[in-house]
């Protein structure tokens, strides 16, 4: 097989990981106004992806890195192109970081009050974005001879793209409500699974209507359509297996479904990479915007290497971090610290 | 185009001011997690409680400025393609390997490892939780080393063939890219000069409460252990400077001249290394200068009678070989850059002899300057680091690869001044904020000295591990 290829199926791949990591802390950080009722339920929520939101985000800097080295002119278009995108998408996970390792640094309400809106606007404003982005790029945009975007954000800002960035948002929220109800004990645990069971019915009349759209643009190509009805089904049984309570099934299924409607999406694509409404000639395709073939040959042997080695030790620390938080958890590690506090 | 307005220019603003503050933190990650670690390894080894103190006190700070070190991070790699796009598409194939290496190998290691070492006190065992510091610690420094052989093809590319068909150099061999010569001597420099930072930081800190008299049982070894970090970072920062100004004289004669603001070629004696500058530096008015004979001469061919080319001959040379234009960088910004790093970096060994000589045997000075002298380590040699930073990319200028590519080439074409202007205005706004925000708090994690010994558990005698939360 041809390695840019390999590559495109790679970057996939690492957006997949992604997505279905990332997603589920910003569903976290947007369930803080719906599930954390007092601070120490907000703790608890922040808590359970506590140890592991750095690492989750990591993948979207390997995704770039990956996309630049791979693919130059694609991430020199979308990058470019997505200006203003990009930026807000950067200034929500700034603040989002930082929030929660300052969050805790000091016992004031108001202090904590601040931190827990950057934390719900750090993930609003992503998982929102992201749908935005990949539908557009899906869609094609209006790119030059050069290579260039020439439109504005507003061109962006489009009713499917909105539609793309409404059904990631729910997606992720509803990915993240399962999460919490995996993750924690008590109250907490059963608001978020009847959380989870609400926003399910909108991410499924959502996704749904966006995927039915897509069908459109990528003029009912087969690979897609299997693949987006697969994705389809694994929401519907992630939605029936939250309603039973089977809660290691449900996020399982959560994940399946956002791998496929990502690989769905990337399916659509192929083999372009950033279509052109302009001029069909002027589109980057995998063949156009890929590196050469000895760069691609390095980076293959690298991941071919590395990436087993890296689920390998970030499975080890889901695997660290499984027991389930909770009020209980937060007060005994608090009591200890109180006096410091 | 209005003035104002200029894409060029304020991309140049905006990737200075994002890089150099992205820059404050990353010496103090990768000298203080070395530190953090240092301490953990002495309390597994010896078990005395106050290397835990010191483990966990040293560890808050670490971990705060952590957070701002990953975040601004991402804009680091997000703005080649946002701000420079005809760079990316240019070296991208050569330049986008080691990023992809950095994330691959290094990125994953440390973000997945911090986490098991936060929250890991109580679920993973005492040899397993040390390991990850140094895993943590292990990933920030081979994380450096890609992105500073990254660095290194703009200023000295190599491994590459021009690809005239497509426009863009392709890499030919990753192996020459990563053992590029100004790769291998900028990378122990920076991380020595890392060293260093992590030194000043903790003089600082233990010095402003030994001159308070108290923490005394923790802070009289951070001391020390900071004193002679200093000192040891010191000279191998030093010694590996000099290993690159060899490469640098070799490979961008330009930015050494600029550096000296040598504008005509001088040999032996006469290529004398300036200490201080009155009037201009370029010495068409020069009203007043220090200089040391041979110096210049020794620094840059490591022999007496070595010729150092000047601005005026490569300006010269460069005309014949890449067409009209100013191939020299802004004089004055790396004459002086050069000077303060150099400076700042001997004055903080000096600092530090000193410090271990007058706390020789236990002593606590009681003359308040000498405490408060010492409570500027940590500022200076930050400083320090950033004008070393200043000088290596001001000094390319006007190259963005060398030989290859100029700066005003590699912006972004479809992006306008006002986008650049919003994106400059929110990132200074965030970034202001939370630099407030971040120096407040370890000011005061700081200023309130280690939490007290943990109560070892009454039947085993030993100190249970805590729980850690958000």
């Amino acid at each position: 097989m041809d390695l840019s290829i390999l590559w495109f199926w790679i970057v996939a791949g690492l957006f997949i990981g992604y997505f279905i990591l990332d997603g589920f802390d910003f569903g976290v950080g947007m369930t803080l106004p719906f599930l954390g009722k007092d601070d120490l339920d907000r703790r608890v929520l922040i808590n359970t992806i506590g140890p592991v939101w750095d690492l989750n985000e990591t993948w979207v800097i390997v995704a770039g890195a990956c996309l630049f080295a791979a693919f130059p002119e694609w991430y020199a278009t979308l990058f470019s192109g997505f200006y203003l995108a990009l930026l807000l998408i950067l200034l929500a996970l700034i603040a989002r970081g930082v929030s929660f390792e300052y969050r805790h640094q000091r016992p004031e309400s108001r202090w904590k009050k601040w931190f827990d809106g950057m934390i719900i606007v750090g993930s609003v404003v992503p998982a929102l974005l992201w749908g935005v982005a990949f539908a557009n790029i899906v869609q094609g945009v209006a790119i030059d001879a050069n290579f260039n975007y020439t439109g504005t954000l507003f061109d962006l800002l489009n009713p499917y793209a909105l539609l793309g960035g409404l059904t990631t948002l729910m997606l992720f929220f509803t990915h993240g409500a399962i999460f919490v109800s995996l993750k924690t004990d008590g109250d907490i645990r059963e608001r978020a699974r009847k959380l989870a069971t609400k926003a399910g019915v909108v991410t499924i009349v959502i996704a749904a209507s966006f995927l039915v759209w897509t069908a459109f643009i990528a003029e009912f190509k087969l690979a897609y359509l299997v693949l987006a009805a697969l994705a389809a089904v694994a929401l519907i049984g992630a939605w029936l297996f939250n309603l039973r309570g089977s809660e290691g099934v449900s996020f399982t299924l959560m994940a399946v479904t956002i791998a496929l409607a990502v690989l769905s999406l990337f399916t659509a694509l192929f083999p372009n990479v950033m279509p052109s409404t302009t001029d069909v000639a002027n589109s980057l395709t995998i063949d156009n915007a890929s590196s050469s073939e000895y760069t691609l040959t390095v980076m293959s042997w690298t991941a071919l290497i590395f990436l087993p080695l890296i689920l390998l030790y970030q499975g080890w620390t889901y695997w660290v971090f499984r027991k389930r938080v909770s009020r209980r958890t937060i007060e005994a590690a608090t009591g200890v610290a109180a006096p410091a506090a | 185009m209005n003035e104002i307005l200029d894409p060029l220019a304020l991309a140049r603003w905006q990737f200075g001011l994002t890089t150099i503050y992205h820059f404050l933190f990353v010496p103090i990650t990768i000298g203080m997690v070395t530190v953090t670690a240092v301490f953990q390894t002495a309390w597994y080894r010896t078990g005395h409680v106050k290397y835990l103190q010191l483990t966990k006190f040293f560890g808050q700070i670490f971990l705060i400025n952590f957070a701002m070190g990953v975040v601004t991070g991402i804009v680091q790699e997000f703005q080649f393609g946002m701000n420079w796009s005809d760079y990316s598409r240019f070296v991208g194939d050569v330049f986008g390997a080691p990023l992809a290496l950095e994330g691959l190998l290094a990125f994953f290691f440390e973000a997945t490892f911090i986490g098991l070492w936060i929250f890991g006190w109580d679920k993973l065992p005492r040899k397993i939780h040390l390991l990850t510091i140094w895993a943590t610690a292990f990933g920030s420094i081979i994380s450096a080393y890609f992105i500073i052989a990254a660095n290194s093809f703009m200023q000295n590319p190599v491994a590459y063939e021009m690809n005239e068909e497509k426009g863009r150099a392709e890499l030919v061999n990753i192996w020459e890219l990563l053992t590029n010569p100004v790769a291998l001597a900028a990378f122990p420099h920076t991380i020595f000069a890392s060293f260093m930072v992590a030194a000043g930081l903790v003089i600082t800190v233990a010095a402003w409460h030994l001159a308070r008299n108290q923490h005394l049982e923790t802070m009289r070894p951070a001391l020390k252990l900071g004193l002679w970090t200093m000192i040891g970072a010191g000279l191998l920062t030093t010694l590996t400077g000099d290993q690159l100004s060899l490469a640098m004289v070799a490979t961008q004669p330009m930015k050494m001249a600029a550096a000296e603001a040598t504008y005509q070629t001088v040999c032996g004696a006469q290529a004398s290394f300036s200490i201080f500058t009155l009037g201009t530096p370029d010495g068409t008015s020069e009203l007043f200068s220090i200089r040391v004979p041979y110096l210049l001469s020794l620094l840059s061919t490591h022999t007496f009678d070595g010729c150092v080319e000047g601005i005026n001959d490569l300006q010269a040379q460069y005309t014949e070989a890449f067409g009209p234009g100013d191939y020299a960088p802004i004089i004055w910004i790396t004459y002086w850059a050069f000077r303060w790093m150099i400076g700042l970096g001997m004055l903080h060994v000096f600092v530090a002899i000193v410090g271990l000589w007058l706390t020789r045997g236990g002593r606590l000075p009681k003359n308040k300057w000498v405490w408060k002298a010492a409570i500027w380590s940590f500022p200076l040699s930050l400083a320090a680091m950033i004008v070393g930073w200043i000088f290596a990319e001001m000094g390319r200028q006007p190259w963005l690869v060398f030989s290859l590519l100029k700066t005003e080439d590699g912006v972004s074409p479809g992006v306008t001044g006002l986008e650049v202007l919003i994106s400059i205005v929110a990132f200074t706004l965030i970034y202001g904020i939370l630099a407030v925000v971040e120096f407040k708090l370890i000011k005061k994690v700081a200023q309130k000295g280690p939490a007290d010994a943990p109560e070892p558990h009454p039947e085993t005698g030993l100190i249970e591990p805590s729980t850690t939360v958000y």
